[in-house]
């Protein structure tokens, strides 16, 4: 469907509001490929297509949600009557609404590429075929590929409220990942490396393969290290990662509601004077860009920390109107979940240096390649940060023993603080995230005695 | 591969305003007519397949959210659709659709087929199914049948204990959940069965605010069952709990880094299994060498002190169910026993391609998905020993009462768990409170260095298990043990 046809449906439910009633309809369509290779063959291949349709009622200040995988006129009248129910049941808040418009007009940005639709099937399994072969030759040390992946998707996405917004969007996107394994002893090391794109031929192949190869033989003979206190030099992707879990808590939402350590701080200087970030999903350039947030306003930038100061938080309708700064378009929602407010195109400026120059920087230091149990180990409203890790030791300034099995600790509000550089290597990833490589010093690492 | 506690769930879960029809297997294979179900696997063997199949799901789900004093909003989520999948040679190909018309059907049978690549002659033959009955857990009391008002007001009277609990709490939000899923699960080698599961949860998490910052405190329950669940389990319990957790941790002291005695308490524990090597023994992931356990068959792999079991049939218990997503029953697999690997856990694919019967752990997300290995409930079971005693042979480590999600890489064998409550032990007793950190170990080193397992065996809270991006519930459970050795990944 496209987006017309989805608007048309969204539209068609909007119009059956009640005196005093708000309504608003969010629906999508999308068709998705994906490829799994395996030992040369085709281990999978799956084709899908989704519906989902999210329906959002309010009445006298009070909530109800449902949603449905199907777009079906009778299952859209049972959810729309389901949503009123539920609004019955919930408690009224001033300030709870679906999203007003507010005369920010949206940037055009044109998602959607028609290649998707015009490679092959054949083509798309030429992809992860060759992805995995050229990783397994890449190296004698590689031993196998646990997986190559190919996947793509063309979607649209449609929004209509009673308080007159009408937004749709068509996006496609398309990625490639996979794993390698060395078998080190009795221990096996693994590689993973991926990469996101529009369009395939935007998809860097050859990057892929050397991270899922490099990152894994570059592992061979890990040990667990001594504990110390070490500078951790991050290049861009888990820079990304890092700085997106730190800048996705500055969000109204847990500011308002008292889970933040970042709470009262706007105006103070939060992190070190070279740090630098906005929220900028107008910037086409980043793959999170977006014309319209989940609540089908505009997207606009928003800055969050200039020079270390704290300027802001990412708010949706709701806590715009809470906090009274107004939204600032980050709505993020799935077709089937509530709006709340998230980052979107997180962009770190860039300073100078490149990784090079921070490893050959570093005395005692550890090049990160892998951080495992985001989930588990990192507590946004304490700030608590404690991670597995493995990677390469920095000494004197050079790459020296890979090391694993072993943790690096610190506290979301004190690794702002303790970065220690910021690099001119920017990287526009898939996730959206663009920033360069960073040094954060004196973070705790855990390990043998 | 992850897991996680269930108030992390990313799924937007639950909601049910179910029919209050009884639970049986053959009504829930009747989610598509048994004519169009013959029809729609012999159009997708089409081209000379050697296996097709046909997975429907119909999926009703409520949630109630409580937050900053309020409740939220309720939400009642609908899916149904149909899931086909296509075997030939070492290809399998997949395809689903929300469509379950005739015309839809054959469309995605047609489609798993194409992804297949089968080609040869058009197959003539059409599967004769014949229903088997499966083992449909009853439910006492099915939550559709209960008000709405009924569930909002569990959450209103957490919040309120949790909010007098101390005056230092200063957030709470909690959650109650629903579903019923109901699936159909057909192929050509004859099978027509179905299973009606239901699922209800409840949980809660509280933010203290003190001094040295903010902390938090959660605690949930969850099972396969109805809204019994709530004769069994008090919600102004595990309020008090989740806000003594928060309180406690206002004066705990940074976690201690480098490597120590570790002392696990029963229940919340058994995610250290899960990590350290439920998912190594997952055979997808063995047959690829992505396993530390792989060719390890039959030999001595831990302590002869550890007995891991993954069973599928746990009465009420969140990883339960009648059968799997492939239609096998679940059963009841011994892993390990006395410290020897004696299995692997299996889904159809690989099973059929050692010659074995797959051992009931084929699962998916969703009709949307592709079924691999997975637990269910996984334990250790109870061991001998007083866990005074455990504790009490300590002089300095680290007592875990209760583990948050971790994480594994099954290659490396090494995984990650983290502690959401935890203590200092000196000389045998329990010392300070610990702010969070996260421990890691080596699973096959770690195995080897249980030392000593208590005979209070628990099942922990609901989980839910993530692989290869999809996720399923899934319950596991230890006495109280201790591991000679982990690294503790603390700042002090």
């Amino acid at each position: 469907m496209n987006p017309e046809e989805l608007l048309t449906t969204a539209r068609s439910v909007v119009q059956q509001a009640k005196p005093g009633e708000q309504i608003e309809v969010a629906c999508s369509h999308g068709t998705s490929t994906t490829v799994r290779a395996y030992e040369g063959d085709v281990e999978s291949m799956t084709t899908a297509e989704n519906h989902a349709i999210g329906i959002r009622v309010l009445a006298d200040g009070r909530e109800g949600f449902a949603s449905a995988g199907t777009l079906t006129p009778d299952v859209i009248a049972d959810m729309l009557a389901e949503a009123r129910d539920n609004t019955r049941f919930s408690e009224a808040d001033p300030h709870v609404g679906i999203a007003q418009p507010d005369g920010v007009e949206p940037v055009t940005i044109d998602l959607w590429r028609s290649a998707i639709g015009e490679t092959t099937s054949q083509a798309k399994i030429d992809i992860a075929l060759e992805l995995e072969e050229r990783v397994r030759s890449a190296d004698d040390r590689i031993t196998g590929v646990r997986v190559a992946s190919y996947g793509d998707s063309a979607g649209a996405f449609a929004l209509a409220s009673t308080s007159g917004i009408e937004a749709s969007t068509k996006a496609t996107s398309c990625s490639v990942s996979v794993q390698a394994l060395a078998l080190d002893g009795d221990r096996t090391q693994t590689g993973y490396a991926y990469d996101g794109a529009r369009e395939p031929s935007e998809l860097d192949i050859d990057k892929v393969v050397n991270r899922a190869v490099g990152r894994t033989v570059d592992l061979l003979g890990a040990g667990k290290p001594k504990s110390a206190t070490v500078d951790l030099v991050l290049d861009p992707q888990v820079a990304a990662t890092v700085l997106g879990l730190i800048a996705g808590t500055l969000t109204g939402d847990r500011v308002l509601k008292g889970r933040s350590p970042f709470v009262d701080r706007v105006g103070e200087t939060v992190a070190t004077p070279l740090l630098s970030f906005v929220d900028d999903a107008t910037d086409p350039n980043s793959l999170g860009a977006d014309s319209h947030d989940g609540e089908g306003l505009a997207c606009r930038r928003v800055s969050l920390v200039e020079d270390g100061v704290l300027q802001g938080f990412l708010h949706d309708s709701y806590t715009g109107r809470r906090s009274g700064s107004g939204s600032t378009g980050s709505a993020l929602r799935g077709t089937r979940g509530l709006p709340s407010p998230g980052l979107q195109a997180l962009a770190v400026a860039p300073g100078s240096g490149s990784l090079d120059d921070f490893v050959s920087g570093v005395e005692l230091g550890l090049l990160v390649f892998n951080l495992a149990g985001l989930h588990s180990g990192v507590n946004a409203v304490s700030g608590d940060f404690s991670v597995g890790v493995e990677g390469r030791m920095i000494r004197d300034g050079r790459l020296a023993e890979p090391v694993g099995e072993c943790t690096i600790a610190s506290t979301l509000q004190r690794m702002l603080l303790d970065i220690s550089a910021v690099g001119d290597d920017l990287v526009h990833l898939p996730s959206g995230v663009s920033t360069p490589s960073v040094v954060v010093g004196g973070v705790a690492l855990s390990g043998a005695a | 591969m992850s897991h996680q506690d269930a108030k992390d769930s990313t799924t937007q879960d639950i909601i049910t305003n179910v029919s209050a029809t009884g639970a049986s297997s053959r009504d829930a294979a009747m989610i598509v007519d048994p004519g169009l179900v013959e029809q729609t696997i012999s159009a997708a063997l089409g081209q000379g397949a050697e296996f097709a199949e046909l997975f429907a799901e119909d999926v009703k789900r409520s949630s109630v959210h409580l937050d900053d004093g309020r409740i939220e909003s309720l939400a009642s989520a609908r899916d149904r659709g149909v899931g086909i999948r296509v075997v030939s040679g070492e290809s399998t190909g997949f395809a689903h659709t929300a469509n379950l018309t005739e015309q839809g059907l054959l469309s995605a049978a047609k489609a798993a087929a194409d992804a297949a690549r089968t080609s040869g002659a058009p197959s003539s033959s059409r599967p004769t199914l014949e229903f088997a009955e499966a083992d449909v857990a009853s439910v006492g009391v099915r939550p559709g049948d209960i008000d709405k008002e009924t569930k909002v007001g569990l959450l209103q009277r957490a919040n309120e204990t949790a909010r007098s609990s101390g005056a230092a709490i200063s957030q709470v939000s909690a959650r109650y959940a629903d579903n019923r899923r109901r699936i159909l699960v057909a192929n050509s080698d004859g099978v027509l069965t179905g299973d009606d599961q239901t699922r209800t949860m409840f949980s809660i998490s509280c933010v203290a605010s003190g001094d040295a910052g903010l902390q938090t405190g959660s605690e949930s329950i969850g099972l396969s069952m109805g809204f019994e669940l709530f004769d069994q389990y008090d919600v102004e319990e595990l309020a008090r709990r989740a806000a003594q957790r928060a309180l406690t941790k206002l004066e705990a002291r940074p976690a201690p880094s480098g490597t120590l005695p570790v002392v696990i308490g029963p229940g919340s524990g058994g995610v250290l299994f899960h990590e350290a090597c439920g998912h190594g023994l997952e055979a997808d992931l063995v047959k690829k060498g992505a396993s530390a356990f792989a060719g390890k068959m039959g030999e001595q792999v831990a302590s002869p002190l550890v007995t891991l079991i993954d069973d599928g049939t746990m009465s009420d218990e969140w990883g339960r169910y009648a059968i799997d997503d492939e239609g096998n029953p679940a059963r009841r697999n011994v892993l390990i026993e006395d410290g020897v690997l004696v299995d692997y856990l299996w889904d159809g694919l690989r099973a059929k391609a050692e010659g074995r019967p797959s051992s009931g752990n084929g699962r998916r997300q969703s009709y949307r998905h592709l079924p691999m290995v997975r637990m269910t409930n996984t334990y250790l079971a109870g061991g001998q020993t007083d866990p005074a005693d455990i504790i009490g042979s300590v002089d300095h480590g680290v007592y875990v009462a209760r583990l948050g999600g971790g994480q594994v890489n099954t290659a490396s064998g090494d995984f990650v768990f983290g502690m959401v409550e935890a203590y200092m032990i000196e000389d045998g007793k329990l010392g300070a409170p610990l702010r969070e950190g996260q421990l890691i170990g080596n699973g096959p080193k770690v195995l080897q260095q249980i030392e000593a397992v208590g005979n209070d065996f628990e099942m922990g809270p609901p989980g839910t298990c993530g692989k290869d991006g999809q996720g399923v519930p899934v319950g596991d459970g230890v006495p109280t043990l201790k591991v000679q050795e982990l690294t503790i990944g603390g700042m002090a």
